[in-house]
């Protein structure tokens, strides 16, 4: 009788003697279009965020607390993103908010996150999110003007002058689209037809055929819905064998797929997660990035995706920061966050200040084409 | 504009103009047996793709698209008998919204059952790049299948309408239900029967088209507004109107994207309907809508 009283007492006691702040779990949010349009980016993340935290508490946790996630399913729709991320900072009292998916939603709740002082680690691709820096918001996808960059540097070496744009009217095609038409008189790049097309457009036949018309050495489509799919399919079925190439936003699989054989010879700029296989072994994200890929395909039976890796790299930068700060006061971890450098993720290497609210570079991208369906490294 | 481009236009035209079309046949099936709008009508059209490309998964395509035909027109079958069957007297504003219900249902049911993933069933003739040539212009033979499939449909109703004494029973029922109920018509059954066309239809249309358009649980509503502008456009309640509504607006707006931006497509289309809602709301061409029974 006497030992199992006294195990509770010294229960009791190290319960007590600990601070009382140390049971309680990290609360940390995400707003993350799990459905939607968007869901191509969503779902990967919703699901590899889920699943590092899974890991992480099955460890123990971090600094003695374990991790809760609230995910919330903002469907892609900036409105319900505004009203999740208030509920998350004055109800739930998150430390962080991981998300959202979208430039779009992740520009309306910037300002929330500001004067709510709560980080925000987007997961979204657009500059404008971290380009004016504001204090409290993050991204970890690369810069689209990398992006734009990487592929003008394609172009400039194929002699390339004269291209078509083609973009999809949300956050990330506007975003895009305007880097674009920033980037192109310095690069020698002339833009001779310029369209926005419905994110839901199921046809774009008039769209490449206005392309046909002005004549031009190549497309270049910007967007992350399934139009991308159908963009290249058109103007093959209208007989244009230009190059096309799209954004980092065609790093799905599904997509490649959607577009059969109309997607080989695609270029489009990406991370280095979807030809982890064919790295060198002298690459310092080879390790991390295979690991991650077979554990998501393991569990979730489906490809992993540069999405997925972009929710991977913020529950990652989040969880080193509070590592550094060794603690959870958001006003310690946000500054810890912004001085993390070397910090492989799965988009590149990350180097963050306080001027760098993002910390990648353009050698976080690669140039990717699809290969008998599936993506390779476009040969230099 | 060169004549290949001119072409060229016209056929992208043409194909978003059978799309709409078929929804908007879709809608008149059912408004002439019931008076009601169906805005379910796009989620038949979603649904036959989306059954057509898990069946391809254990069958050849055509046995595929067969059975996502009889499937979808089960759900329609089901979807009379569960929602609308039983009301009596029900005012159009209910039915409306039954009917509104009823889409938001089919569609998430469709996401919990497929994800959200896009689909697509393959090429009925070649593959992505395959193309043939038309007076200079470019075209996939999908398009060619889903123009002759859609009008091969769309004559097939229009003789079944006229010349079959189910077509004729429905058409009697819509006139007057009261009346045709009095002469001994199973109203009931011929309203049954109309939703299980429209779903019929809906979901061969829905199969013709994945290839070029994709399939996702979502794409419904968008199908749905622009057939129901084809359907009014049309005159509501005469097929073949809906027809020659689709094919004008299809081809006016890949006209425009020659013209304007592509932001202001959909914003012709809209512009198109209200104008008619306002100056003529019974139709383009409505001179022709006297029915005969």
């Amino acid at each position: 009788m006497r030992l199992p009283i006294l195990a509770v007492a010294a229960a009791l006691l190290t319960a007590s003697a600990a601070p009382a702040r140390a049971a309680e779990p990290i609360k940390v949010g995400a707003i993350l279009s799990v459905t939607g349009p968007a869901a191509f980016l969503g779902s990967p993340e919703a699901r590899t965020i889920q699943m590092l935290a899974d890991d992480l508490n099955a460890k123990g946790g971090i600094l003695g607390h374990k991790i809760e996630l609230i995910i919330k399913d903002s469907g892609g729709s900036p409105e319900k993103a505004v009203s999740f991320a208030k509920q998350l900072m004055e109800e739930d009292k998150v430390l962080a908010i991981i998300g959202p998916s979208t430039s779009g939603e992740t520009m309306q709740i910037k300002g929330l996150c500001e004067k709510g002082q709560t980080l925000l680690l987007s997961c979204a691709a657009a500059e404008v999110i971290v380009n004016p820096v504001a204090k409290w918001v993050f991204k970890t996808p690369q810069k689209d003007s990398d992006a734009v960059l990487k592929i003008f540097q394609h172009m400039k070496k194929t002699g390339v002058t004269k291209i078509g744009v083609l973009a999809s009217n949300t956050g990330f095609g506007q975003a895009g689209k305007e880097q674009i038409e920033k980037l192109a008189p310095a690069n020698g790049i002339q833009i001779a037809a310029s369209e926005t097309y419905d994110k839901a457009a199921t046809d774009l036949t008039a769209e490449v055929t206005k392309m046909k018309a002005a004549g031009v050495q190549a497309i270049l489509n910007w967007s992350i819905e399934p139009a991308q799919a159908i963009v290249i399919k058109n103007a093959r079925q209208i007989g244009l064998k230009i190059p096309i190439y799209q954004s980092h936003g065609f790093g799905n699989i599904q997509y490649a797929k959607a577009a059969g054989a109309a997607a080989e010879g695609v270029i489009f700029p990406a991370g280095r997660l979807l030809v982890a296989d064919v790295l060198p072994a002298s690459n310092p994200q080879k390790k991390l990035l295979e690991a991650y890929k077979h554990e998501y395909q393991a569990k979730y039976k489906e490809d992993v995706s540069t999405f997925g890796g972009h929710g991977y790299d913020a529950f990652l930068l989040l969880t080193d920061a509070i590592r550094k700060a060794h603690s959870v006061d958001k006003n310690k971890v946000r500054d810890a966050l912004e001085h993390l450098t070397g910090v492989v993720g799965t988009a590149g290497i990350f180097k963050l200040s306080p001027t760098d609210h993002n910390g990648l570079g353009i050698d976080a991208f690669e140039l990717l084409t699809v290969k008998d369906g599936r993506f390779a490294v476009l040969a230099h | 504009m060169a004549r290949e481009l001119l072409v060229q236009y016209l056929i992208a035209g043409l194909t978003y103009g059978v799309i709409y079309a078929v929804v908007g046949i879709g809608f008149n099936i059912i408004y002439n047996a019931t008076g009601i709008i169906n805005f379910a009508q796009g989620e038949f059209v979603m649904l036959g793709g989306m059954i057509a490309v898990t069946l391809h998964g254990f069958l050849p395509l055509p046995a595929a698209i067969a059975g996502a035909v009889v499937l979808t027109m089960a759900v329609g079958a089901l979807v009379e008998m569960l929602f609308i069957r039983w009301l009596v007297k029900p005012s159009v504003l209910r039915m409306i919204i039954i009917t509104i219900g009823v889409s938001i249902l089919l569609r998430e049911a469709a996401l919990l059952l497929w994800g959200n993933a896009v689909r697509a069933l393959p090429y009925f003739t070649g593959n992505e790049v395959t193309s043939v040539g038309i007076l200079g212009a470019r075209v996939s033979p999908q398009v060619l299948w889903a123009v002759g499939v859609c009008l091969a449909l769309v004559a097939a109703i229009t003789a079944w309408f006229r010349w079959t004494s189910w077509g004729r029973q429905m058409r009697a029922c819509a006139a007057n239900r009261v009346a045709a109920s009095l002469c001994g018509l199973p109203t009931r059954n011929l309203v049954t029967l109309s939703f299980v066309l429209s779903a019929g239809m809906g979901a061969l249309a829905g199969c013709v088209v994945s290839p070029i358009t994709q399939t996702q649980y979502s794409v419904g509503a968008g199908l749905a507004i622009k057939g129901f502008t084809v359907a009014i456009l049309g005159g509501l309640g005469n097929s073949l109107a809906a027809v020659a509504a689709g094919l004008l607006l299809g081809v006016l707006e890949s006209f425009s994207v020659s013209l304007l931006p592509t932001a202001y497509k959909d914003a012709i289309s809209i512009a198109v309907l209200l104008l008619i809602l306002f100056v003529r709301p019974t139709g383009l061409f409505a001179a022709r809508l006297t029915s005969r029974v």
